[in-house]
């Protein structure tokens, strides 16, 4: 097999491994719809004045976002972890199989089910709430899905490099993501939230991904829904985990 | 193309200001199952991985395959199959899933319903491996380093905490490979692993080959003395066994001989207990079996002295 095929191969492996396991369907699946619900459910379908949109409109971007971040960041650095100490890594080093056609499948498994979550919710969101799907700005929801996607799986891998342990990959894939979700808006509108709270979330990337997302889905923005700066700094992100990762991360068990 | 599967000379690793393994030199021929044993610590894992191609020597040279493998490329790893001392399987994938998934891997990979039938997993091709018992997901890792056909296969203590079934399953798997004309380099804490399985053993200890030969010829075993043991019934003086025994007492209420001449001394012996009714309770002729070779072979310096 050529690369290109042999990476669609262990992608079709990936998916199999994904989809069997209760744990990554029911935190990268599941537990978006639920909050997606949970939240509507709770704020109801309250206008946002300040905004000019209803609360269901606001969270439908912000649930996609979290969405991407859980499925590329989180449950990838996850299965990696998973995967290192179990010496499944290891050995597949000592296969013919090259490293990018490794990352290729799995990463490439991390984006599918990220535009699978985005299709989900935005789905849900119009079929329960009426909120309007931007078909018009597609182009930007795409364009926005991808930067984010291949930024956060590049700082999923680097993450690996701080998780000691299989125990230890669930709670620190937490710690870094879910205080962001509260204070950039994600979990909570973000006209609740103190100015002085989302200039320190400014300086991260969950919340400039958040708002790429809503900017698209906003109905009130006019334009294409590209938001360039916020890109950059997702981007910008992505390439520090980039570089993080080709440094730290490792084939090899840690806790031996 | 040489003969030989593996060849090192003068290998040494150090981590830090630690020798881990001092200038070692290993042959082993294609075609062979050869045990690499010794105690942990002693640098077996340490010169396996060096030969696998995870790490690199400090020193010396390392041909596997006739290739450096410091510098492992696709084309020698599509001839090597490892097993390593500890790795899970894929626990969603089912068996032939997870050979399949390995098989893609490989530009002439083995059949894999041939190879499920080979490791023994034929009524288990379509269970997860998350359900396979641990001897059963061993013998799968050993499917999985089988599945591109190496010329080469590394087995590093693949049946550690087997039960004595699942054990004797597995020898039967590798002996099956041996019959195939595949090289195995296989480390073992087990002697009777080693004695049944391999052409030719070496024994490492604290970063040195102490001994390399047949299982059977290892540390001249064949030549060294038997020893017999036997019990008298209560009431029978040890002074009348024939002196030409040359029987002592070995404080645990048995006599013992070491002898060079086994058949003479127990035809001696015998012949005096038929002759006056006395019977041998215990009575046992024993050759140091390889274990008893390796633990001499492998003891410390400490131990030694006490």
């Amino acid at each position: 097999m050529n690369g290109v095929a042999l990476a669609f191969h262990q992608f079709r492996y990936e998916q199999k491994q994904f989809w069997r396991n209760p744990a990554s369907v029911f935190f990268t699946v599941t537990l978006p719809v639920l909050f997606l619900l949970i939240f509507n459910l709770i704020f109801g379908n309250e206008d946002i004045e300040e905004l000019g949109l209803t609360t269901s409109t606001y969270y439908v971007p912000a649930i996609v976002s979290l969405g991407v971040i859980s499925a590329c960041m989180q449950s990838l650095a996850i299965s990696l972890t998973v995967d290192r100490e179990s010496g499944i890594l290891k050995r597949g080093r000592g296969t013919p199989l090259p490293n990018w056609v490794f990352f290729a499948g799995r990463v490439g498994n991390a984006v599918v089910v990220s535009a699978l979550m985005v299709v989900l919710v935005s789905a849900l969101g119009a079929l329960i709430w009426g909120v309007e799907i931007p078909w018009d700005k597609a182009p930007a929801v795409l364009v926005t899905l991808f930067v984010g996607a291949a930024a956060f799986c590049c700082l999923g891998v680097a993450l690996t490099a701080l998780i000691p342990s299989e125990d230890a990959a669930a709670p620190i894939t937490n710690f870094a993501v879910l205080p962001l979700y509260f204070l950039s808006g994600v979990f909570i509108p973000e006209t609740e939230i103190p100015d002085g709270v989302l200039s320190v979330a400014d300086a991260f990337p969950v919340r400039h991904f958040f708002l790429a997302f809503f900017e698209a889905y906003d109905p009130n923005a006019a334009g294409a829904g590209f938001e360039w700066g916020h890109l950059a700094v997702v981007a910008g992100w992505g390439a520090l985990g980039f570089l993080l990762a080709l440094r730290y991360f490792r084939w090899t068990p840690r806790a031996l | 193309m040489s003969d030989l599967a593996i060849k090192a000379s003068g290998l040494r690793k150090s981590y830090g200001g630690l020798e881990a393994v001092r200038g070692i030199d290993l042959e082993v021929r294609m075609g062979e199952v050869f045990a690499f044993l010794g105690p942990n610590g002693a640098g077996k894992t340490t010169t396996t991985e060096i030969l696998e191609g995870y790490r690199t020597a400090s020193a010396g040279e390392v041909r596997v395959l006739g290739v450096d493998p410091s510098g492992p490329t696709r084309e020698w790893r599509e001839r090597i199959g490892i097993v390593l001392q500890q790795c899970r399987m894929i626990p969603e994938l089912t068996v032939t899933e997870t050979l399949e998934l390995y098989a893609g891997y490989y530009s002439r990979p083995r059949d894999v319903a041939s190879t499920v039938e080979l490791v023994g997993l034929g009524d288990k091709a379509h269970t997860r491996a998350s359900r396979l018992s641990g001897g059963q997901q061993r013998r799968l890792d050993v499917g999985v380093a089988l599945i591109g056909d190496p010329d080469l296969l590394f087995l590093d203590e693949p049946t550690t905490g087997f039960d004595p079934n699942a054990r004797r399953q597995f020898w039967d798997v590798i002996k099956s490979l041996g019959d195939l004309g595949k090289t195995v380099f296989l480390t073992t804490h087990y002697m009777e692993e080693a004695q049944v399985l391999a052409d030719r053993v070496a024994v490492i200890a604290a970063g040195e080959i102490v001994a390399v030969g047949t299982p059977d010829e290892l540390g001249d075993r064949e030549q060294r003395p038997a020893v017999i043991t036997f019990r008298l019934p209560a009431g029978v003086d040890p002074s009348s066994v024939p002196s030409g025994v040359g029987a002592s007492a070995d404080g645990s209420g048995s006599l013992r001989c070491s002898t060079a001449d086994p058949v003479r001394v127990l035809n001696e012996l015998t012949r005096w207990a038929l002759d006056n009714g006395v019977e041998l309770e215990a009575l046992e002729c024993r050759r140091p079996s390889l274990e008893d070779v390796y633990l001499e072979l492998t003891r410390t310096p400490e131990e030694a002295v006490s």
